[in-house]
């Protein structure tokens, strides 16, 4: 029932996005070895798309752990409903239960709270678990996170073991700001993710900009890589290019040669910083558009 | 079952990148076979990306895997490692006897080999890292030995130093943690969780504090020929800033920048700096210290430099590249870490004043420009670590 290569490439682009050959290919293999996905890249280059892609393409549903500095297993697998435990608590004093038995019942799965990771493996359907930006959570995290992907069940200590229902496929992000381990590299697959190369770029804009034509999307790819050639602090990902596509085809822009201005103008949908705006100056701008033509 | 040529191909290739400092172990070999066993395996164009998938763990592997893909199953399996990336065969050769001498070398790709890979001792990992990263290109085929070059007493004395730089950091650090103290907040929902066995009553409270982040120390040293007088003794203290620190790592540059904390985390002095020596294959030629720190922001800045980082560069600024590259990559540096900090063996000379044009350039950038050509004027930065 795997599906084969060219398939997932097919319905990668009928959900919209538009993949290369290798990042198929990653997909395919991560379907067919049952492994996670480890996705780096830089900032920009659409690496968090991949994984809803990938929850549309299965029509799987997409749980998102979003990793920062300081995430715990309470806020990642489970925690238990304090508030709620107390008022249990509380009225059954009341009543005059005894205590085992309130204890049975306060932990029960009533006043389980289930975190992005317990729900994942508690799917009937296996859903798409996507672990965002994994670098910035500590290292304890990670050697906890590795013990999950192996093993796909929780230990409660109140509840027992959980053990998965269905083993979600896993896609890791990582933006390189913290070396990851080698454990948790070598259990997962890698792709690098690298900014789309113009004829790809040009398809995804035309996918997802409603009502812009051929040679517009074409122009504004080849502009933007050329942008990303300049010396900048802060390179335009593919969401700040569809940003752009979207603002030229909003001013009505059909020929960005007919419209430095307008280039100019609205190039703050690409460059973020003060600096990088005052390096692409009126002049660059239009040396860069006398490329593209 | 694969046909046994494809499996001892495949083991072949296995080696070949394992060879060439990726971590390939049984199960991706394992998996790998599954592949090319399975039906997709026909189509050709599959069989790169899949594998690539597969065996790389990193960037730099992603970088090189095309190279050493193309030369292994297009070559005709023979053994690629002399071209790859410009390793030379001679300065292979010695690491892979340090580390290999005791293997036997019919071995190829076989189940010892991997056995050897996967209980992942630390002398061997830190070996295989560093083959990979710090790959260089030999000016000059001296072999540089480092080991000759510090008397006892200098050594014993750097390590000091450097422990003594640890200690500081550690007193500034609970410094810190007092201060926070004032504006500490009361965590709600850890205070009710830890009173559930009073029945909700919060006698205990908890306290939500900010984890403190140690001051990280990440030093570049220049190990090119003009630098040669000074480069053991600063090894050695790379080596006692890696043991101390909890968070350091350190870079060895000359025409290319080599990331080397992992073959220095070890205890074994001798060792680490034997494995360095092997490294710094590249004593004795130029100085390109912009494009090596240029390597330096593309790849390494992100992921060792955090707000809380100082950087320390060890050069006499004599650089062979251009000026202007060198100030620019300066600029990109001072805007992620907190302070730079320039060490220049030269000042201590006597009516030294910064004329090398790659030193101008980089001045304007540097926070601390001292001397360090003995160990007193290494132990007068104390107290300025101690203020950051």
């Amino acid at each position: 029932m795997t599906l084969d290569r060219e398939d997932i490439s097919d319905k990668l682009a009928a959900v919209g996005y538009i993949a290369d050959r290798d990042i198929a290919t990653a997909l395919w293999l991560m379907e067919f070895l049952k492994r996670p996905l480890l996705l780096e890249g830089e900032a920009g280059v659409g690496k968090t798309e991949v994984a809803k892609a990938l929850a549309a393409v299965h029509s799987a549903e997409l749980i998102r752990l979003q990793c920062y500095e300081g995430l715990d297993q309470n806020a990642a697998l489970y925690e238990w409903n304090y508030q709620r435990q107390l008022l249990a608590i509380k009225t059954r004093e009341g009543v005059g239960e005894d205590a085992d038995a309130i204890e049975e019942h306060i932990f029960s799965e009533k006043y389980l709270l289930e975190r992005p990771l317990l729900a994942a493996i508690r799917r009937v359907t296996p859903p798409v678990l996507l672990v965002d930006e994994v670098d910035r959570a500590d290292e304890e995290f990670e050697a906890f996170l590795l013990e999950l992907l192996s093993d796909f069940q929780v230990s409660i200590p109140e509840l027992g073991t959980i053990k998965a229902t269905s083993i979600p496929r896993v896609v890791l992000t990582s933006n390189g700001t913290r070396e990851l381990s080698d454990a948790l590299r070598r259990r997962c697959l890698y792709h690098y993710v690298d900014f789309p190369d113009v004829d790809r770029e040009a398809k995804i804009i035309l996918t997802r900009t409603p009502g812009i034509d051929t040679t517009l999307a074409l122009q504004i790819a080849r502009m933007v890589a050329a942008v990303r050639k300049e010396d900048l602090r802060k390179v335009p990902g593919v969401a700040e290019t569809l940003d752009w596509a979207a603002t030229l085809a909003g001013l009505e822009v059909h020929d960005l040669r007919q419209e430095p201005e307008a280039v100019h103008e609205t190039m703050i949908c690409l460059l973020k910083t003060h600096e990088d705006r005052a390096r692409l100056t009126r002049e660059v701008s239009a040396r860069l558009l006398g490329k593209v033509a | 079952m694969a046909a046994l040529g494809t499996r001892r191909r495949l083991a072949g290739f296995a080696h070949t990148l394992r060879d060439n400092g990726f971590r390939v172990g049984l199960a991706e070999t394992r998996d790998a076979l599954q592949v090319l066993t399975s039906p997709a395996a026909l189509r050709p164009t599959l069989l790169k990306p899949a594998l690539r998938a597969l065996f790389c763990a990193t960037h730099s592997d992603w970088e090189r895997f095309d190279e050493i893909f193309d030369a292994f199953w297009q070559g005709r399996g023979m053994r690629q490692r002399q071209i790859l990336s410009g390793i030379p065969s001679a300065s292979h050769a010695p690491a892979r006897k340090l580390a290999e001498a005791h293997v036997p070398q019919e071995a190829l790709g076989l189940p010892d080999r991997i056995e050897r890979k996967s209980d992942g001792d630390g002398e061997t990992q830190a070996e295989g890292r560093g083959r990979r990263e710090g790959a260089s290109r030999v000016e000059k085929l001296a072999t540089t030995d480092l080991r000759h070059v510090v008397d006892p007493e200098e050594i014993a004395a750097t390590h000091a130093l450097a422990a003594r730089l640890a200690r500081v950091m550690r007193a500034r650090l609970v410094r810190r943690d007092q201060i926070r103290r004032r504006g500490r907040r009361l965590d709600l929902r850890r205070t009710i969780h830890r009173n559930v066995s009073h029945g909700g009553m919060p006698f205990d409270l908890a306290w939500r504090r900010r984890k403190i982040k140690p001051l990280r120390l990440v030093v570049l040293l220049d190990a090119s020929g003009s630098m040669s007088l000074y480069t053991a003794f600063f090894v050695r203290f790379l080596h006692g800033v890696v043991d101390a620190f909890r968070e350091a790592e350190a870079f060895v540059f000359h025409t290319r920048l080599a990331h080397v904390s992992p073959s220095l985390r070890d205890h074994d002095v001798t060792r680490a700096v034997e494995r360095l020596s092997l490294m710094a294959q590249g004593i004795g030629g130029g100085t390109r210290i912009g494009e090596s720190l240029a390597t330096f922001n593309r790849w390494h800045a992100r992921r060792v430099i955090n707000s809380r980082t100082a950087l320390m560069i060890v050069s006499d600024g004599y650089d062979t590249g251009e000026p202007e590259e060198l100030g620019a990559e300066m600029r990109r540096l001072r805007r992620r870490c907190r302070k730079i900090i320039w060490l220049n063996p030269l000042i201590g000379w006597r009516d030294y004043s910064p004329q090398a044009r790659g030193m101008q350039a980089a001045l304007p950038y540097v926070d601390l420009f001292a001397p360090a050509h003995n160990l007193e004027s290494l132990a007068a930065l104390e107290p300025y670590l101690a203020k950051i």
